[in-house]
């Protein structure tokens, strides 16, 4: 796509973000809405300058967080997905299960990590980390499997072995799946990160986030949401570019000229 | 004397537990550096050989022999030209063809030798780092017959290797083999649908009935090697079509 397509494709979504903005810092200057419930984009602002050391630094431990249970859970999303795929007794069992269990909102099971595991960073990382868990394993899961019949029938003729089926076959193929599993446990990490902190923690955006809506600190709040969907869009954002960065065989999609 | 390439011993196939009798008491052999082709209607069961022969499939009845050694349902003896190229697409030409190689046991160094000298003699040489889709279906099967070649392999199985091809890349395609094999020989099984493909190429064409299918003939084809591309104008040529075309009916 063209730098002019690219413009054109953004720059109403700019417009409508910037109208939104103005209609906001309107109405609250204005006293349609009182600032204690919605503080005004310009006082959000403020409050993320004066109190930007103190937001760094929960930043920094709600990213250590969300990184490290990322990626712990997905490697071992990764390595539970081959050890099922190599022992098919194994994974007939358990594949319907990981299946199912992709439904259930695992967030919710964090208040149980806390009784069992106490306030610590432990149980924290353990649910961001089940959180990242399932959908890469689900989707490498599938991606060993869903090969091209043509290029399996291709390797048996030539003799290739089990190990060298799923070596030059199925672990590349999986490759393309591997990526869409990490982006949806991509747009959870933060997410989970911060609901962990939610339930105890004396650091972190969602440590401040409770302390804030304690002291009704809206813009606080606010500044605090801000980091966090920011942070979730650059964890995402940098797990689509390693993508574009790793699989260059696609032939390029759409209608792109050179 | 040398044994066969590959000595087919009664073999039969049935499917859906003896319902279905595929293969019926198939026996012929394939010289060393011999080039035969299989010639049959439509499922009359010549990808079901090549599987049994390859040893992805058990026959019901029969032995597979190649060079001389017994190998029925074993793999690994046979290197392979589908009729899809079946390149996988994350991997460079030059690195398609050396996964070939070393599956067969060839070690890295030399495979990847092999391939960019080859690569370069059909003159490919500059698309040894390109991934596969940016070759045209013409260029890919080239690879793929190359990947078939350079395997160490004693039998060569192409499975219609022509077949997604249009018309006029099939001709080219086949003048282009026929000349590489002439310099290069080794010992091939061909199956196609066009008995001009057939009689081009091969030194012996096995015609195949259908349901069950057994051998209706054997034809020695009488040209001289290395053959014209023009073949096709001699009586001989037309008279042996006919003929096939006949048994075909
Ligand atoms: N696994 C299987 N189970 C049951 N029937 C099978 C199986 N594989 C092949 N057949 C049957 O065997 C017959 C021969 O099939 P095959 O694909 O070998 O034919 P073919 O000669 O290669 O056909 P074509 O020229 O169209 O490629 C067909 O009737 C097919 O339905
Ligand atoms: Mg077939």
């Amino acid at each position: 796509m063209g730098n002019k397509g690219w413009h054109n494709a953004v720059w109403p979504s700019v417009l409508l973000i910037l109208v939104i903005l103005t209609v906001w810092q309107l109405s609250v200057d204005g006293g349609l809405v009182p600032e204690w419930q919605l503080p005004s984009p310009t006082s959000i602002l403020q409050e993320m300058i004066q109190g930007w050391p103190r937001l760094m630094l929960n930043t920094s431990a709600t990213i250590k967080l969300a990184l490290i249970g990322f990626a712990g859970g997905a490697l071992a999303g990764f390595i539970i997905a081959a050890i099922l795929h190599l022992i098919p007794f194994v994974r007939k069992a358990v594949y319907p299960l990981l299946v199912v269990s992709q439904n259930v909102p695992v967030i919710a099971i964090g208040p149980i990590l806390t009784i069992w595991l106490g306030y610590g960073v432990l149980p924290k990382l353990i649910l961001v980390w089940i959180v990242c868990f399932f959908p890469v394993s689900v989707a490498m899961l599938n991606g060993f499997k869903d090969t091209d019949p043509n290029l399996r029938n291709y390797m048996q003729m030539i003799g290739a072995g089990k190990w060298q089926l799923f070596s030059r076959l199925e672990l590349p193929n999986a490759v393309t799946h591997l990526f869409s599993g990490l982006k949806i446990a991509a747009s959870y990490a933060v997410l989970s990160a911060v609901v962990a902190e939610w339930l105890g923690a004396d650091k972190g955006l969602g440590h401040y986030m409770i302390l804030s809506s304690k002291g009704y600190e809206t813009a606080r709040m606010f500044a605090a949401v801000f980091l966090i969907v920011l942070l979730s869009l650059a964890v995402f954002g940098a797990v689509a570019l390693i993508e574009r960065l790793v699989i260059r065989w696609r032939p390029a999609k759409g209608g792109g000229r050179a | 004397m040398t044994a066969s390439a590959l000595e087919l011993k009664g073999i039969r196939k049935d499917f859906d537990s003896g319902r279905k009798n595929v293969l019926n008491g198939l026996s012929f052999t394939v010289a060393e550096n011999e080039f035969v082709s299989i010639i049959g209607p439509s499922g009359s069961g010549k990808t079901t050989l090549f599987q049994l022969i390859g040893g992805l499939e058990k026959p019901t009845a029969g032995e597979v022999w190649i060079s001389g050694k017994l190998t029925t349902g074993s793999r690994g003896h046979v290197s392979y030209m589908p009729q899809q190229a079946s390149l996988m697409p994350w991997r460079s030409v030059s690195a398609n063809i050396e996964l070939a190689l070393e599956v067969a046991g060839v070690n890295r160094k030399e495979a990847s030798r092999q391939a960019r000298e080859w690569l370069d003699r059909i003159d490919l040489l500059e698309y040894a780092d390109s991934y596969p889709h940016v070759l045209s279906g013409g260029m890919q099967q080239r690879v793929s017959f190359l990947r078939a070649l350079l395997s160490p392999q004693p039998l060569m199985l192409l499975d219609e290797p022509f077949g997604a091809l249009d018309a006029l890349t099939r001709q080219q395609m086949q003048q282009w083999l026929m000349a590489i094999w002439e310099q290069n020989r080794r010992s091939v099984l061909l199956v196609t649908h066009s008995i001009e493909e057939a009689l081009l190429l091969s030194d012996r064409i096995i015609v195949l009935s259908s349901a069950p299918a057994v051998i209706l003939e054997e034809i020695t084809v009488p040209f001289d090697r290395p053959r014209s591309p023009q073949l096709w104008r001699e009586p001989r040529f037309n008279e042996l079509k006919q003929r096939i075309h006949e048994l075909l009916q």
